[in-house]
């Protein structure tokens, strides 16, 4: 594959194979007080098989590795509703003061009032933001957002006698957490199919909203990133017929500072902070899923909020609370850089992210029009859903396409998501990007838009100068090998 | 190539094989395609009792699920324990060494209800049309 | 204004207008009805770096980090040593700002690194396999309930009372989710019923002590067809027997202390270990060893098929994004304490527990409130109110323990870790001692 000197498989040597007994990467004081009496032997472990490794190795061989890794710093993502914005570096230096991190949460409250006064803000401004009323920080990311916002829909119906209510609406072009979520708050699943410009098809959502239905689940700007003309007709639909409107923010990137999700009829809606909100995605995580809620349902906010008891901060449980959703506050230490994020950008800031955010996947749109099939021909919003159904007819497939990006320099865009697109590819450029950027990408597009039809086969077996091939998903799954075992290199 | 025309076929795209009042399952060479590198397996015990067209399973591939529906009614006797191991199997020869599971037909009649290898046939070029 | 994190100048606006078609970016949000647009918000005015840097600073002076004075609290968070390596290693842009791994020929190294992960817990916990990660300890443990749930097809979770109250509380929001019934039952009189799908403990309970007969417990949950779920510490590991030694068909427990910080509760770490039989109902990602066409060893998301992107409403959970640089730290941080070293920080919490226990208890009007084994948390009989102890405490620059008077009277939690010298331990020591004396 790749022309260099020849790599050594970084990925057969693990920390485990590069230990060697006695070598140590830290180290510790003695016990200065006098031994206790151990328990007896059969209540403490035998075998720990742990790597040891000193300092150099170990950090030798974590940089190896993260070099091996795309990342925004490393360059653009196209990656449709993820929102993969530039991370500022003055958030990672914030949030690492002591008087953050070094905070236990269940220490005397009026020792945290910087804390909780950061909390309070934060819950004001997401409320301000979105147009509703009430806000809790604690869910863990978007997915325990949604859960938590189910869970109060389902206490808050019940509270009412209305147990029977047991459907969620969803859109057919829904992200899979959706329908996930609404399992498991103990709801069955509609699906609701949109029309061919994109919108949810006003017929079917009138069809299946009957007086068994809890919710509608929407996400605004939907995940075509287009939005909805009628929702303003949606939500008063959903409210006469006594159900709820649930909103997912994650596309909130296209509204910042434009319209609120309160103002067009929303009761509920999660936000992420590791998509809109700057926060570095981490590899997976931790990201950070707060719930944002009209004053009815304000009662039924996990515990605890942040509250005013006259001139400090206190936390509350409110009344009808469904609960705990996690260990502690909520996530606290990525809260610290949506903070800062929000102190920098003002709402003069927020329009100018969310009009950069759409001039840039309307700038895309145009440029790639020509080469790539554009199954709704309409304005798009913060991103732009295309289809590779013309390279597929020559036998190159979106999953290629995708590939072949790889050895121009860019992280895939999101591939056959939404489900109601063939061979879909979505691209969110987001407001950070640069219009060079965007040109190479473009570009690069084009070029494999060319290449699908004059040499297909370079794009049907890249990448060719990514860190590693494509590897064999099927053996993996079929017969899985989770975990290092001694008999490194033959295990099962 | 046209499907075999010893068998029968479901519009989900299984077909039976029957031999006196026994049943042999399976998904068809379009099902393996479309499905892709298939990974596992989901398939009931033996004794259980399964319906027409009542949901059987299911098939994942690396990156789909699939619900798997009994061409027949009857009690399942047999399940083929080689493609639990290899899956791989369906893909490699999906009419079969990649059979799937045995059923004691409860009404050979059944049968009939289902398509022959031309109407399945006919089936795949129109979905492949659109 | 001109902001950093914008790279368009008013020219490459222009310029991609002009390419869009459009004369200006309103025309751009036509779709959204005039009725709803707005373009004024209360927030405070934009600041420039140094402002933020100035502001946020005293939002952080007007906190008191626990480092500043000698503590004593746990519940669920915990002081242990993080090694300078681990800030080092999750500094890394590389791995902070990368997306999660679906593309894996550009992410081997968040995907060896979490490969490495699931191996330690597996190695820590004695359990076959591990995913890469949950939210936290409690809804890692909410999660494994359900899929015993799941798996058994049974509808009540029974938990035992000394389970973290804030874990307890979890589980129930989850189990109101599926419908499922919550059973909280004391230590002594268990009677599982065939309805009940698992029996959770938690393994040093939430006052400090190790459960006995562990294993006559694993087996009386066995019996009634349940799984036993066991909520670890993790650094206790380091010196006492893994639940997969005594019957656990599932572990969970949260890594906080593996590594990261307090940081006043969040971002924390689930850690989930099941046995092989359950693989393909846990929850959460999972990643996998391969190889590519060349033969190189790679990594990959695997078993995809359980998860909300592929399933759906049938998924085994709808985590998505989960914790996966915290489990970075966490990799880290067993990588450089190693076997000895995790050992040699459990036993430094162990002994040094052991001896503020024994000093307290010999200090009157304090007493310890249970026998039997505990690790790094116990319970003191105070003879006042804990509030007013810690209260006297902080005054005298110490941070006390935790107040659990609702459950022990005049109960007082307290830790030891590695971090707390004896120096510190006898200045409270002293201090209880002069507290119980006054009136």
């Amino acid at each position: 594959m790749s022309n260099g000197p020849r790599q050594p498989d970084i990925g057969a040597r693990l920390t485990f194979d590069l230990s060697k007994p006695g070598r140590t990467a830290c180290s510790l004081p003695p016990c200065d007080v006098p031994a206790a009496e151990l328990p007896s032997p059969q209540l403490l472990r035998g075998e720990l098989n742990l790597p040891e490794l000193s300092q150099v190795d170990l950090v030798r061989y974590f940089l190896a590795l993260s070099r091996l890794n795309y990342s925004v710093d490393t360059g653009f993502y196209p990656l449709g509703s993820c929102t993969m914005k530039y991370n500022p570096k003055v958030h990672e230096e914030l949030a690492c003061l002591p008087g953050f991190t070094r905070l236990h949460p269940l220490q005397p409250l009026e020792t945290v009032q910087g804390a909780l006064a950061l909390m309070y803000d934060l819950q004001r401004w997401l409320a301000e933001i979105t147009g509703l009323d009430a806000v809790s920080l604690a869910p863990a990311a978007g997915a325990q957002g949604e859960l938590t916002g189910i869970l109060m829909i389902k206490a808050y119906l019940a509270d009412r006698g209305e147990e029977g209510r047991r459907r969620v609406l969803v859109p057919d072009s829904a992200h899979g957490t959706n329908p996930a979520t609404a399992a498991m708050g103990g709801f069955e699943v509609v699906t609701v199919a949109s029309d061919n410009q994109g919108n949810t098809d006003m017929q079917a959502l009138a069809s299946a909203l009957d007086d068994g239905v809890a919710a509608l689940m929407l996400t605004l700007p939907n995940t075509l990133g287009l939005f909805e003309p009628n929702i303003g007709r949606i939500a008063e639909m959903l409210h006469r017929k006594g159900a709820l409107l649930y909103g997912d923010g994650a596309n909130v990137n296209a509204l910042l500072g434009r319209a609120r999700f309160g103002d067009m009829g929303f009761d509920i809606v999660h936000l992420n902070m590791h998509k809109t909100f700057s926060t570095p995605h981490g590899g997976g995580g931790p990201g950070s899923g707060p719930l944002v809620v009209k004053g009815h349902l304000a009662p039924y906010l996990p515990t605890p909020v942040v509250g005013e008891d006259g001139d400090h901060f206190v936390l509350a449980t409110p009344e009808r609370s469904i609960g705990r959703v996690g260990l502690f506050y909520g996530h606290f230490g990525v809260l610290v850089r949506a903070y800062a994020y929000l102190r920098t950008l003002g709402v003069e800031g927020l329009r100018q992210v969310s009009e950069n955010a759409v001039i840039n996947a309307n700038y895309v749109l145009a440029r790639l029009r020509q080469a790539y099939h554009l199954p709704y021909d309409r304005r798009c919003m913060h991103e732009v859903v295309f289809s590779g159904s013309r390279q597929r007819a020559k036998g190159v497939r979106t999953w290629d396409i995708a590939k072949r990006l790889i050895d121009y320099g860019f992280h895939p865009p999101t591939v056959y998501f939404p489900l109601i697109v063939d061979e879909a590819l979505m691209i969110e450029p987001t407001e950070t990007e640069s219009k060079e950027a965007l040109d190479a990408f473009c570009d690069a597009l084009l070029t494999i838009a060319r290449e699908a039809e004059e040499e297909p086969q370079v794009v049907k077996e890249a990448p060719h100068t990514a860190p590693i091939g494509r590897l064999d998903e099927a053996t993996a799954a079929r017969r899985p090998v989770l975990r290092w075992r001694r008999e490194a290199g033959n295990e099962s | 190539m046209p499907s075999p025309t010893d068998r029968r076929y479901t519009k989900e795209h299984e077909w039976v094989r029957v031999e006196d009042d026994l049943g042999t399952i399976g998904i068809t060479d379009y099902a393996q395609d479309q499905l892709g590198d298939i990974v596992y397996l989901e398939l009931p015990s033996p004794g259980t009792q399964v319906k027409q067209l009542d949901k059987l399973g299911e098939i994942e591939s690396v990156k789909a699920v699939s619900d798997l529906y009994s061409p027949v009614s009857g009690e399942l006797v047999e399940v083929n324990q080689e493609v639990n191991d290899r899956p791989e199997l369906v893909n490699q020869s999906p009419y079969e060494e990649g059979w799937l599971v045995r059923v004691r037909l409860a009404d050979p009649a059944e049968v009939d209800k289902l398509l022959s290898a031309e109407q399945y046939d006919e089936l795949i070029a129109q979905a492949q049309e659109t | 204004m001109t902001f950093p994190y914008i790279s368009n100048t008013a020219a490459d606006r222009r310029a991609m207008l002009a390419a869009i078609g459009v004369a200006s970016a309103e025309e751009l949000f036509v779709d959204i009805p005039s009725e709803f647009r707005i373009a004024e918000l209360d927030l405070p005015a934009a600041l420039s770096e140094p402002e933020l840097v100035r502001e946020l600073t005293a939002l952080a002076e007007r906190n008191r980090p626990v480092d500043s004075m000698p503590c004593f609290l746990g519940g669920g968070a915990y002081r242990h040593f993080i090694p300078s390596v681990v800030g080092e290693v999750i500094g890394r842009s590389e791995y902070a700002t990368a997306y999660t791994p679906y593309q894996a020929e550009i992410s081997q190294g968040t995907l060896q690194t979490a490969f490495e992960f699931q191996s330690m817990v597996c190695e820590l916990t004695a359990m076959d396999v591990a995913n890469a990660g949950m939210y936290d300890g409690a809804s890692a443990l909410a999660e494994a309930c359900l899929m015993a749930a799941g798996v058994t097809g049974r509808r009540r979770i029974a938990l035992l009372s000394t389970v973290h109250p804030h874990c307890q509380a979890v589980v129930r929001t989850y189990a109101f989710g599926r419908d499922l019934a919550v059973d909280v039952v004391a230590p002594d009189g268990l009677a599982l019923s065939e309805e009940h799908a698992c029996l959770a403990v938690q393994q040093p309970d939430f006052f400090g002590h190790l459960l006995p007969e562990v294993e006559a417990l694993a087996r009386a949950v066995h019996e009634a067809g349940a799984l036993f779920i066991v909520s670890v510490d993790p650094i206790s590991l380091g010196l006492f027997r893994p639940p997969g030694e005594y019957g656990a068909d599932v572990v969970v427990g949260d890594g906080q202390s593996l590594g990261s910080p307090l940081d006043f509760g969040g971002p924390y770490l689930g850690l989930f270990a099941c046995r092989q039989q359950y693989l393909r109902q846990m929850p959460g990602r999972i990643v996998g060893r391969t190889s590519d066409a060349q033969g190189r060893t790679g990594y990959v998301l695997t078993l995809q098929t359980r998860e909300q992107h592929i399933r759906r409403e049938r998924a085994t959970s709808n985590i998505c994004t989960s914790q996966q640089l915290v489990a970075l730290a966490a990799t880290v941080y067993l990588a450089a304490m190693g076997k000895e070293g995790l050992r040699q920080v459990a036993e430094l919490c162990y002994h040094k527990a052991h001896y503020a226990a024994r000093r307290i208890a010999q200090l009157p009007g304090y007493s310890l409130a249970f026998d039997g084994l505990f690790f790094k948390e116990f319970v003191v009989r105070c003879p006042r109110p804990p509030s007013e102890v810690n209260r006297a405490l902080l005054e005298r620059g110490i941070v006390g323990g935790l107040d659990v008077s609702q459950y022990v009277e005049n109960g007082l939690l307290l830790c030891v870790t590695e971090m707390n010298s004896r120096e510190e331990i006898d200045r409270l020591v002293d201090s209880l001692a002069e507290i119980g004396g006054s009136e």
